[in-house]
């Protein structure tokens, strides 16, 4: 088959590889009809996530058909399901209590030495992620296998075209438990780091769990469009000092709540972003969590803190003493997707959530390689982009609104 | 670089963070280093407390001479006994080629040692407490000198069992087969704990969990675990 695979920093290239097939007996295989790149894929693609190889399929947003069943799925050929990039067995103490992505047992023996050395402990699986999350092949490819099938899938009814459900694999229940973790109470006024597909999830969120307000934050044009859009009130931190900003916003208070979806990759010219970005250049560091410090340093006292871009190491110059002092409270992790699905999908049938503005290119799996590079280079341009094993290469379709930006 | 110098660059209310950046780290590692001088001299004549930690927990990992390694498992103490028998072994003992019952509790076992080796073990238990304990010993015969305890205990809030494995052992050979089989990474202690780990996922999941999948790395196949 054909798949989408790592091959060192901003290498991306597509190759053809054996088909995966059915280990064990709650397997299934997919044949793949749509594939998202994510903001964590450019994350990989800079290189400063800890434990690729050179040669692994990437890809964890992903939906398409079932080909291939073990004895123990409860899958059946042919239905349309959208897989949640965190694997989860569904039966551990982790996975009981609803943290499927703290699952015990989806990082095998063999990988989750080295994740436990770093992390303190085994992180749970995911797909096309480092072999920190166990060295799974991901699904931008014209195959994946899904283990512990009987749980994670999520059943498509077959009105809904996948452009509407492709985010139930983690950028929407990634916006959704941001915001559940924010812990919004009626009226609250929630800040929004990052206008990414992560961000622009949250803020639909945020509105959805009761916030009065959502300042969302940024700098490329378009993505604030599509925020004001959603219904934020939106700031550029190339036109304000964004603490003044939001403090003016809130009397002096300052927001109730501060959600980065920015993540290890801050952007900006700031004095600590760009120390931050000289060490990790030299691998001293991993992080640049510039709008992390940002977003405590403004959030109100007694305020929340959640978490949802990500980090992978140690961060320098955290603003712990201000964490402290302000009494803040902090929410983070990788999202049990599995714990939100039924409740999200039946929210996207209802119309709830806009799953498709954001979408700007719809682009054949064997143009990966010039997607990855505009979604690194174009960000303004490229807001979310759809690979399909299906379409002839060079066939890229641009939204009309977009292509002439 | 032009927002760098654009007026917008300087405007606000001043940054904590940018003078956390400059960094006054260089005059402060001077200090630690009395401090902590004084702090170690301090605790050479201090008295010790018996704890409550697990022996195999106490003393540096390279003064000890046994192993021990817990997990929790979500199974009722009684199914995880009854599953910890010879004849299933192999099903989660990865290096295990088979363990063969000689009666009276006593087994030999054939594993895969390092430079592609096969070790013979010869294995009595000594003690076995229903749902609670399995110790053994290994006879003269055996390649490798060895004794453990697996061990059953409830966990708390109806979480499941805590199943905690203890090993000693001599390495093969000395030193250079431990380092041997660490460079195999078929050293009993790494060994141990990666099949305990797959004890649990067996009794967890019904399957020893399994990567296997496609890479364009040549040397892999898509059906084997890889690192
Ligand atoms: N927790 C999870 O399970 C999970 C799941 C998916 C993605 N993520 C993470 O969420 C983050 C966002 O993902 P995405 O797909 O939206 O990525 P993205 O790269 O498309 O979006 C990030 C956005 O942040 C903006 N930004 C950068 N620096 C900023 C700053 N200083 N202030 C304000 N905005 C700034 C960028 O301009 C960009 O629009 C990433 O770190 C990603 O890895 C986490
Ligand atoms: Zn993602
Ligand atoms: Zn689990």
């Amino acid at each position: 088959m054909r798949a989408v695979t790592w091959q060192g920093r901003h290498k991306i290239s597509v190759e053809t590889v054996p088909d995966p097939e059915i280990v064990n007996p709650r397997d299934a295989i997919l044949q793949i009809t749509s594939t998202a790149i994510c903001g964590s894929d450019l994350h990989l693609y800079d290189g400063y996530i800890p434990g690729m190889r050179v040669g692994d399929i990437v890809g964890h947003e992903f939906m398409g058909e079932v080909v291939e069943v073990g004895s123990g799925s409860t899958l059946k050929k042919g239905q349309r399901v959208v897989v949640p990039f965190t694997i989860s067995c569904g039966s551990c103490f982790f996975c009981e209590k609803q943290q499927f992505s703290a699952c015990d047992n989806s990082n095998p023996s063999e990988t989750r030495d080295a994740s436990e050395l770093l992390m303190g402990h085994a992180m749970g699986g995911a797909f096309g992620y480092a072999h920190l999350t166990g060295g799974y092949a991901g699904g931008q490819a014209d195959y994946v296998r899904v283990p512990y099938s009987d749980v994670g899938p999520v059943i498509i009814p077959d009105d809904l075209p996948d452009d509407d459900v492709l985010f139930l694999s983690d950028i929407l229940p990634t916006g959704w438990h941001a915001a559940v973790n924010a812990d919004i109470e009626p009226g609250d006024t929630v800040a929004v780091w990052g206008c990414g597909p992560v961000g622009l999830f949250t803020i639909q969120s945020a509105l959805l769990l009761g916030a009065g307000r959502v300042i969302a934050i940024d700098h490329f044009p378009a993505r604030l469009r599509l925020a004001k859009q959603l219904g934020a009130e939106i700031l550029d931190y190339k036109q304000v000092d964004v603490r003044e900003a939001l403090n003016e916003m809130t009397g002096g208070i300052g927001p109730d709540a501060c959600i980065d979806c920015v993540g290890m990759e801050s952007h900006g010219f700031t004095p600590d972003n760009i120390l931050d970005q000289v060490k990790a250049q030299y691998y001293s560091v991993t992080e640049r969590p510039h709008a992390l410090r940002q977003a405590i340093l403004a959030c109100r006292k007694g305020g929340r803190v959640s978490i949802p871009g990500v980090y992978g190491g140690f961060a320098d110059k955290f603003p712990l003493g201000q964490l402290m002092e302000k009494g803040l409270t902090v929410k983070s992790g990788q999202t049990p997707v599995q714990k939100y699905s039924g409740d999200l999908l039946k929210m996207i049938q209802d119309g709830k959530f806009d799953t498709t503005s954001l979408v700007s290119h719809h682009a054949p799996l064997e143009d990966a390689a010039e997607m990855y590079r505009h979604w690194h280079g174009e960000q303004n341009e490229y807001t979310k982009i759809i690979l399909k094993p299906g379409l002839e290469k060079g066939a890229i379709e641009a939204k009309k609104e977009m292509a002439h930006v | 670089m032009r927002d760098f110098f654009s007026p917008s660059a300087g405007r606000g209310t001043p940054d904590p963070l940018a003078l956390a950046a400059v960094g006054a780290g260089l005059a402060f590692a001077g200090i630690g280093y009395a401090f902590w001088r004084r702090m170690r001299n301090a605790e050479t004549d201090r008295d010790d407390i018996a704890t409550d930690a697990p022996h195999w927990t106490l003393d540096k990992p390279s003064a000890r001479a046994l192993f021990g390694k817990s997990v929790l498992v979500n199974r009722p103490r009684t199914d995880l006994f009854a599953a910890w028998k010879v004849e299933r072994f192999p099903e989660f003992m990865e290096n295990v080629v088979a363990v063969e019952p000689l009666g009276g509790g006593t087994a030999r076992w054939t594993i895969k040692g390092p430079m592609g080796r096969e070790v013979h073990l010869v294995n009595s238990i000594t003690e076995s407490i229903e749902n609670e304990t399995i110790s053994w010993q290994s006879e003269p015969e055996s390649e490798i000198a060895n004794s453990g305890e697996v061990r059953f205990a409830d966990a708390p809030a109806g979480r499941g069992t805590y199943v905690t494995l203890i090993l000693a052992y001599d390495p093969p050979a000395g030193k250079l087969g431990r380092l041997g089989a660490k460079l195999l990474q078929r050293e009993p202690e790494v060994q141990a704990r990666r099949d305990l780990h797959r004890f649990k996922q067996l009794m967890e999941t019904g399957e020893v969990t399994s990567n296997a999948s496609p890479s364009a790395r040549k040397s892999e196949s898509p059906v084997e675990p890889h690192i």
